[in-house]
């Protein structure tokens, strides 16, 4: 166990320090990337807040699809590789028209429509309502 | 921070030293280069703007130069003749001055062009009260300006590389072709909305029977404007020979809306003035399945062109923070390819 403060509140500090101290002070170009730096410090907090329990929901839904193991994976490297292989697995059946019509169609566009709506929740927020 | 630290072999001041030395050659006389500047945006070209001095004459100008080591390979001479051809055919572009191949003198190939003074932040352009003349102004004037690219003389002498690459497939089928060919090669990883995107188009390529100059940029966030409306069109280095309505199809990705999401086309108007400003401009129907299909294209393009720029990062060719979070922009392509497909 870590001491005070928490990644998030590290992260924040950072941010922080890009947005009130760095940026006014650089030209044009660089504070379009500082801009840039801070919103990715904000994906990272996202994306550690979310990851694991978004992982075992992905996994979930893939092994309904594509089939896998009873359970998923219980440490987060094993579940990341999981999900990881079943989704190559789902882009090979997609390739092969497996998913271009019927209850499997729709399945796989409703798996993906929210596996990617999952991402943007981690990358971009506004753009899902959360 | 080392953003775009490495992209450049030579020092602004070097830069600045060896551009003045070229450009006191080419003028037979002393130049001095002064206020020379990066400017922002722009992660696929590097863009300067400075002035040059001649005894007592001051002129603006900018420098258009490949970052040395780039993944997206294109030739600075093409985009220099392109501009020229463009400019006789009565679209507003900046007038090019000067090209250099040699890639010893500045690094990599580049060429100078006036500057045009005027605005490029397409979010200014969408939401600043100064600009809301040119934001009435702009469809029908980018209409027209994309029915003049389209009708750029292919016959041009310089133009001969673009006619070079005619193919027997058409353009839309290319396109779907060399997307995927780049997608399988470099995606770290698998995803299932762009392979649904793949089978969607390739069950609806369009017959596409026109072949024109495309610009294969053409967007807000390429020209610069000013409160009374179009100054210039820029960025032409994606340019090509292929079906002119990849131009109109790409302006309405949702991306090039900068948020105005009520507005398709290019977060200015819907898709139906603007095509229909097109249709007057060229003489020529507009195939609304067709420019569905090209803006599907369009984003499923855009999307891959994040993984190739996140790669350019992660790969060490050009270490760039702007670089590295475009590879979590995919997501919102993906969503976007999703809903257009639907149904």
């Amino acid at each position: 166990m870590q001491d005070r403060p928490t990644v998030q509140e590290l992260l924040i500090a950072v941010r922080e320090f890009l947005e009130t101290d760095v940026m006014p002070n650089l030209d044009a170009r660089r504070s379009f990337h500082a801009r840039v730096a801070a919103n990715v410090l904000g994906i990272v907090g996202r994306e550690l807040e979310r990851e694991e329990e978004a992982l075992v929901a992905e996994w979930t839904r893939l092994a309904g699809l594509v089939g896998g193991e009873t359970e998923p994976p219980v440490r987060l490297a094993a579940l990341r590789a999981a999900v990881r292989e079943l989704t190559e697995r789902l882009a090979q059946r997609i390739q092969r028209g497996d998913a271009d019509a019927g209850d499997f169609g729709r399945a796989v566009r409703a798996h993906v429509r929210e596996t990617v709506v999952e991402k943007l929740r981690v990358a971009n927020p506004k753009l899902v309502g959360a | 921070m080392a953003t775009a630290g490495r992209s450049t072999s030579i020092t602004p001041t070097e830069l600045g030293e060896r551009l003045s030395a070229w450009l006191g050659a080419r003028a037979g006389a002393p130049v001095v280069v002064d206020e020379l500047k990066r400017v922002p945006g722009g992660a696929s070209r590097e863009t300067w703007a400075f002035m040059a001095a001649r005894g007592d004459t001051r002129e603006r100008l900018v420098l258009r130069r490949d970052p040395p080591g780039h993944v997206i390979e294109s030739s600075r001479r093409q985009e220099f003749d392109l501009l020229q051809a463009a400019a006789a055919a009565g679209v507003p572009v900046p007038r090019v001055r000067w090209c250099e191949d040699d890639r010893a003198v500045l690094g990599a190939a580049f060429f100078v062009m006036d500057f045009v003074d005027g605005e490029t932040l397409a979010r200014r352009l969408l939401r600043d009260d100064v600009y809301a003349p040119a934001r009435s102004a702009l469809p029908e004037q980018l209409a027209t300006a994309a029915a003049r690219i389209h009708a750029i003389d292919l016959a041009t002498p310089e133009l001969a590389f673009l006619a070079a690459t005619r193919s027997e497939t058409t353009p839309a089928a290319a396109e779907v072709d060399r997307f995927e060919g780049i997608y399988r090669a470099i995606t770290p990883e698998p995803h299932p909305a762009l392979e649904l995107a793949f089978r969607w188009l390739r069950a609806r390529i369009p017959p596409g029977t026109r072949r024109t100059v495309v610009h294969g940029d053409f967007r807000i966030g390429n020209v610069i404007f000013g409160p009374e409306g179009l100054r210039a069109v820029i960025d032409w280095e994606l340019s090509h020979l292929g079906d002119p309505i990849e131009d109109l199809g790409w302006l309405c990705v949702r991306s090039w809306r900068f948020g105005a999401d009520d507005r398709p086309a290019g977060g200015l108007c819907d898709r139906e003035r603007f095509f229909q400003a097109y249709e007057r401009a060229a003489g020529v129907a507009v195939d609304r399945g067709a420019a569905r299909w090209w803006e599907v294209c369009g984003n499923l393009k855009w999307a891959i062109m994040c993984i190739m720029q996140m790669r350019t990062h992660t790969e060490g060719h050009v270490r760039s923070v702007e670089l590295a979070s475009l590879g979590r922009r995919v997501a919102e392509m993906e969503l976007e390819l999703l809903e257009l497909t639907e149904g």
